[in-house]
């Protein structure tokens, strides 16, 4: 956590977890995605059901999904916002079970059917944490950039994954996998000290276990001014 | 870092605090030029929250700010004045999904800005010296985030309140020459004084207590800084008192952590607020 984190972030109200947390969260789903969603879904946990009205959670999550950042003017009217952009949004509550009281299911999908469910806690001043991907256990804070690699389960993978950030010249920061079942699917999310090069995620994609994989970007210094929110870079491949 | 070590240093607290970061020059660069940002930000909305009297989402709050600044200073005591209308102009605007700086959070916003700024306007200081205890003010609420989180929902308001009125106390302090030990102390005697706070607002919009509640600790900050600067130290050490805040904080049952289920939002004319306004 910096300082900057302590003091700020500049943001609109009401409520650091339950707006600015709340819009985070979404902005990294929105780039799991990693096109403009048209549909979104969120289910609500604990303190998140209790008081979204009341916090403005359902228009910063919203917000995030339209990629708007916690400062952004728009926040207030974002569900008017949703619907010029053609984005359907839905509410619901859910016992999510032993998580943080501020914890939501965001579940994103796209006009040709791509669909990312990425649940996580807002821990308080604006502070998150993403722990599943897509049914994964993972973990990710948005403080970072982040690689999410959805693989093979193989031998390998992992070193040879961290090899070519390696070679890059990237320090990981922190590496969180998680398998279905042996020699299954498996999910990676790896946060770095700086975004990876164009060769070196061309290189990752390409590699044969590699099922999809996409490079968020830090979401915690993201303002309505910046551009760098639109930025995350997608492929997929089934 | 713990704040025993940030109490042994022997420059300025905000200089041990930018120290600790391990920073580079232009990291530390971005930092300054980070918190000069906010600043000017928190000025922003102090300006604004005193110009207006637009109501919140709710209706519950919107003019108190502005109402106190136009008041007439019958206790003729314009220092208090000015921090507890500093602080509810950050809230109420915070209120009306205006723009504000969470300090740390945005419930807690006005708490620092109505202390450190409030003081400085009150004696004429530059905002050039506010930089440095505001870094001081992210160094503290760092320490304490170390021990809990501060958020409502799991510690209740003390963790909100109580850390951004630790965080002021300890600006405030550096602010008028105390060195890092009354510092260290002040923000101890501040946390000390404000464990068990709940987290109880009305319908759960921040909004009822959280605005005046603002105006009450930023005071509560500067009188923690009166009491630093004149030598006056907390008997228990200051990360003993975090401990202690975040375990009175584990003892709060869900009702009193922001689920407005409890306290002031559990009274008659709070849940006819609550239903009201869920309609
Ligand atoms: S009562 Fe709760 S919502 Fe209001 S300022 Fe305190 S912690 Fe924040």
């Amino acid at each position: 956590m910096s300082l900057l984190d302590v003091i700020g972030p500049v943001m609109v109200g009401p409520s650091s977890s339950h707006t600015a947390g709340a819009c985070r969260l979404a902005l990294l789903a929105r780039a799991a995605l990693a096109r403009p969603p048209s549909e979104a879904r969120f289910d609500l946990h604990g303190s998140f059901a209790k008081t979204a009205r009341g916090h403005g959670t359902d228009l910063a999550l919203v917000a995030g999904a339209l990629g708007y950042a916690p400062d952004d003017p728009r926040i207030p009217d974002a569900f008017a916002h949703a619907e010029e952009a053609g984005l359907r949004t839905s509410f619901g509550t859910s016992d999510l079970g032993d998580v943080h009281p501020n914890s939501v299911r965001i579940t994103l999908g796209a006009e040709e059917g791509t669909t990312t469910t990425l649940t996580g806690s807002s821990l308080g001043g604006g502070i998150v944490r993403a722990f599943e991907l897509d049914g994964f256990r993972i973990e990710f804070g948005g403080g970072a950039p982040t690689l999410l690699i959805r693989h093979r389960d193989t031998l390998g993978v992992i070193a040879r994954v961290a090899r070519v950030i390696a070679d890059d010249e990237i320090n990981i920061a922190t590496l969180h996998c998680a398998r279905q079942r042996r020699g299954g699917e498996a999910m990676m999310s790896i946060e770095v000290d700086r975004a990876l090069s164009a060769p070196a995620f061309a290189y990752l994609e390409h590699l044969p276990y590699v099922l999809w994989l996409r490079h968020l970007p830090e979401v915690m210094s993201a303002t309505s001014d910046g551009a760098h929110i639109a930025a995350a870079t997608a492929r997929t491949d089934g | 870092m713990t704040l025993d070590d940030l109490a042994k240093a022997t420059g300025r607290a905000s200089d041990a605090v930018i120290a600790d970061q391990g920073l580079d020059d232009a990291e530390r660069a971005a930092l300054l030029a980070g918190m000069r940002e906010r600043l000017r930000e928190m000025r922003d909305s102090i300006e604004r929250g005193l110009a207006s009297d637009a109501p919140s989402r709710t209706g519950m709050v919107g003019w108190n700010a502005k109402g106190l600044w136009q008041a007439e200073d019958l206790l003729g005591a314009p220092l208090l004045k000015r921090v507890q209308a500093y602080a509810m102009a950050v809230n109420e605007e915070n209120a009306r999904m205006g723009r504000i700086v969470a300090a740390p959070t945005a419930g807690s916003a006005g708490t620092v800005p109505g202390a450190l700024l409030g003081v400085a306007d009150h004696l004429g200081i530059d905002d050039d010296r506010l930089v440095a205890p505001l870094v001081l003010a992210a160094g503290i609420g760092e320490v304490i985030s170390q021990t809990m989180f501060i958020a409502g929902s799991t510690g209740g308001c003390q963790a909100e309140i109580g850390s951004s009125a630790a965080m002021a106390a300890a600006a405030v302090t550096e602010l008028l020459g105390g060195g890092a030990d009354a510092c260290v102390h002040a923000a101890a005697m501040a946390l000390m004084n404000t464990i068990g706070l709940v987290c109880d607002p009305v319908g759960g919009y921040v909004e009822v207590p959280c605005v005046s509640r603002n105006a009450f600790f930023a005071v509560h900050a500067v009188s923690s800084a009166q009491l630093a600067l004149a030598g006056l130290t907390s008997v228990i050490p200051p990360d003993e008192v975090i401990q202690a805040m975040a375990s009175v904080g584990r003892m709060l049952p869900p009702e009193l952590r922001e689920t407005g289920e409890g306290g002031i939002a559990d009274t008659p004319t709070g849940r006819r607020i609550a239903l009201e306004m869920a309609r």
